[in-house]
């Protein structure tokens, strides 16, 4: 294969946005028999119509599907030789976008949660200590939300909570405050990914097509933002931090001015706010790159990282092995400064997650 | 411009492709109708092994309502961002001042027509030596400045 040697790069590459999946029966040996009873009877369970056909199978890169005839994803040894060792990535970040919070049924959401975090910690991590996994929790209920914060957080192999952009309330409600009283505790950050699909997914109903779900998912990302904020989460809980995976960061900066002149007019309706909506956003909020923004000039490119003034706060992503993948040697725009360039690609990513705890048999 | 013998024209039946190492490139070589030709194996948007991708035809629409898939097995598909690219000319569909994959010169010549003189073994696959040339076979060779 011509892909599989080390391109040699200048700085060390962390990876916040990876997808693994599971081989058939993979989560088996997590799953008590009465689950796994209930997931040959009745299988996952969501809501339906938020689907909307990928265009590509499996949303994967043509080149990603596994020679031992798996899915793109679920073969490590793939993952290591096309992506970990390709570029030899310090450390990634393991999102399993395994439809867990979706379910309808709320304890088979929780059963489904806790094997699919055994699975990552003894199927990924344990075996390619380069690789960090995410929590993911039957995120509709705060309650035994919280149960599998406690189970999980005081795991190093877990870096950070994964929740979905589109949920059935806007993240910020109260319902999901036990989520956040737990992972402060741990000083896990909440990663809040590309998808979902629990209601219709835009703001104004069901549209036709693929590409104004792919293309319209900032939406969704607004609607977190604005309500984290307006709600008063982070005056709640102050370490709290959040990460925008895949949802792009070029429309922050003019929602951001909107919010605040905004809330100029009408912050006596939230009084408890302490501070203006931008000085939240730009302390507590993170974003990931991928899909790298790829406006048609330069200038507007350095504009937008200015109008952003979050330097510190993006970090870099593959989103390996979906199609809209950013290889992490060319995403980032050449004319980018060295020391900007080397934040994103990995000091960003070091200084938000613990990655060094986990002490490995390798090591 | 050096030449560099890839296959034997046999080895890419018409809609295959063939994937090569030659002069530190990696090219696709790709028959298309029984005529051959070859495009670098990265892609101009961020490097993507584009000749593993998709072989395909182009669909274009006049009018709303009105499809018209044409160019069937001539256009190429990124695997990563789906870029597609036109195989007989380097050209992509999409934003082509931009967007353009070298395209190399390939055609086939028969065995004697071949100078093996100034071949180093590094060249190619199928150096004289190891696949004796005869004056029937034919070859698709390659040429890279």
């Amino acid at each position: 294969m011509e892909n599989t040697t080390t391109k040699r790069l200048k700085y060390p590459i962390i990876d916040c946005d990876i997808h693994n999946s599971v081989p058939p029966g993979g989560l088996s040996p997590y799953l008590s028999q009465r689950w796994q009873d209930h997931h040959k009877t009745f299988g996952l369970r969501g809501q339906i119509g938020g689907y909307y056909p990928r265009a590509l199978l499996n949303a994967a890169r043509h080149d990603a599907w596994p020679p031992s005839g798996l899915s793109p994803g679920a073969d490590l040894g793939f993952m290591q030789e096309q992506l970990l060792d390709a570029w030899g990535i310090e450390y990634g970040v393991l999102n399993p976008l395994i439809p867990v919070g979706e379910q309808l049924n709320l304890e088979y959401s929780a059963a489904l949660a806790s094997a699919v975090n055994d699975w990552q910690a003894n199927d990924w991590v344990e075996p390619e200590p380069r690789l960090r996994a995410s929590i993911v929790l039957p995120y509709e209920n705060g309650d035994l939300s919280a149960e599998e914060i406690h189970r999980c957080g005081p795991n190093p192999a877990f870096v950070h909570i994964l929740l979905l952009a589109r949920t059935r309330e806007p993240l910020g409600n109260r319902k999901y405050w036990k989520i956040y009283e737990a992972a402060v505790e741990y000083d896990l950050p909440i990663g809040i990914h590309f998808g979902g699909n629990q209601g219709p997914i835009t703001g104004a109903g069901w549209p036709s097509y693929y590409i104004e779900d792919h293309g319209g998912m900032p939406q969704a990302f607004h609607t977190q933002v604005i309500s984290y904020v307006c709600e008063g989460v982070f005056d709640r809980f102050p370490t709290l931090k959040v990460v925008l995976i895949e949802g792009g960061f070029a429309w922050l900066p003019p929602l951001i001015w909107r919010l605040d002149a905004t809330w100029e007019k009408l912050r006596s309706e939230i009084p408890d706010l302490k501070r203006k909506p931008s000085e939240y956003i730009r302390d507590h909020f993170y974003l990931s790159t991928q899909p790298m923004e790829e406006p048609p000039k330069r200038e507007y490119f350095e504009q937008m990282l200015e109008q952003m003034d979050m330097n510190d706060k993006l970090m870099f992503a593959t989103d390996y092995p979906h199609w809209d993948f950013d290889a992490p040697d060319r995403a980032l725009p050449n004319f980018l400064a060295p020391e900007l360039r080397k934040k994103i690609l990995s000091d960003n990513a070091r200084n938000l997650y613990t990655f060094d705890k986990l002490i490995t048999n390798n090591q | 411009m050096p030449k560099y013998v890839v296959a034997t024209p046999d080895e890419i039946p018409p809609g295959e492709r063939k994937i090569v190492q030659i002069g530190g490139r990696s090219i696709g070589i790709f028959n298309i109708d029984g005529e051959f030709f070859a495009i670098r194996n990265s892609c101009p948007h961020q490097g993507g092994p584009l000749c593993k991708g998709m072989v395909t035809g182009f669909l274009e629409s006049p009018t709303p309502g009105t499809y018209h898939y044409t160019r069937k097995g001539e256009i190429l598909r990124c695997p990563w961002h789906s870029w597609e690219f036109d195989i007989k000319t380097g050209q992509s569909w999409w934003n082509p001042d931009q967007r353009r994959v070298r395209k190399y010169e390939v055609h086939v010549e028969s065995g004697e027509d071949i100078d093996a003189s100034n071949t180093e073994p590094e060249k190619g696959p199928y150096v004289a030596d190891t696949f004796p040339v005869t004056v029937e076979q034919q070859y698709v060779v390659i040429e890279i400045d």
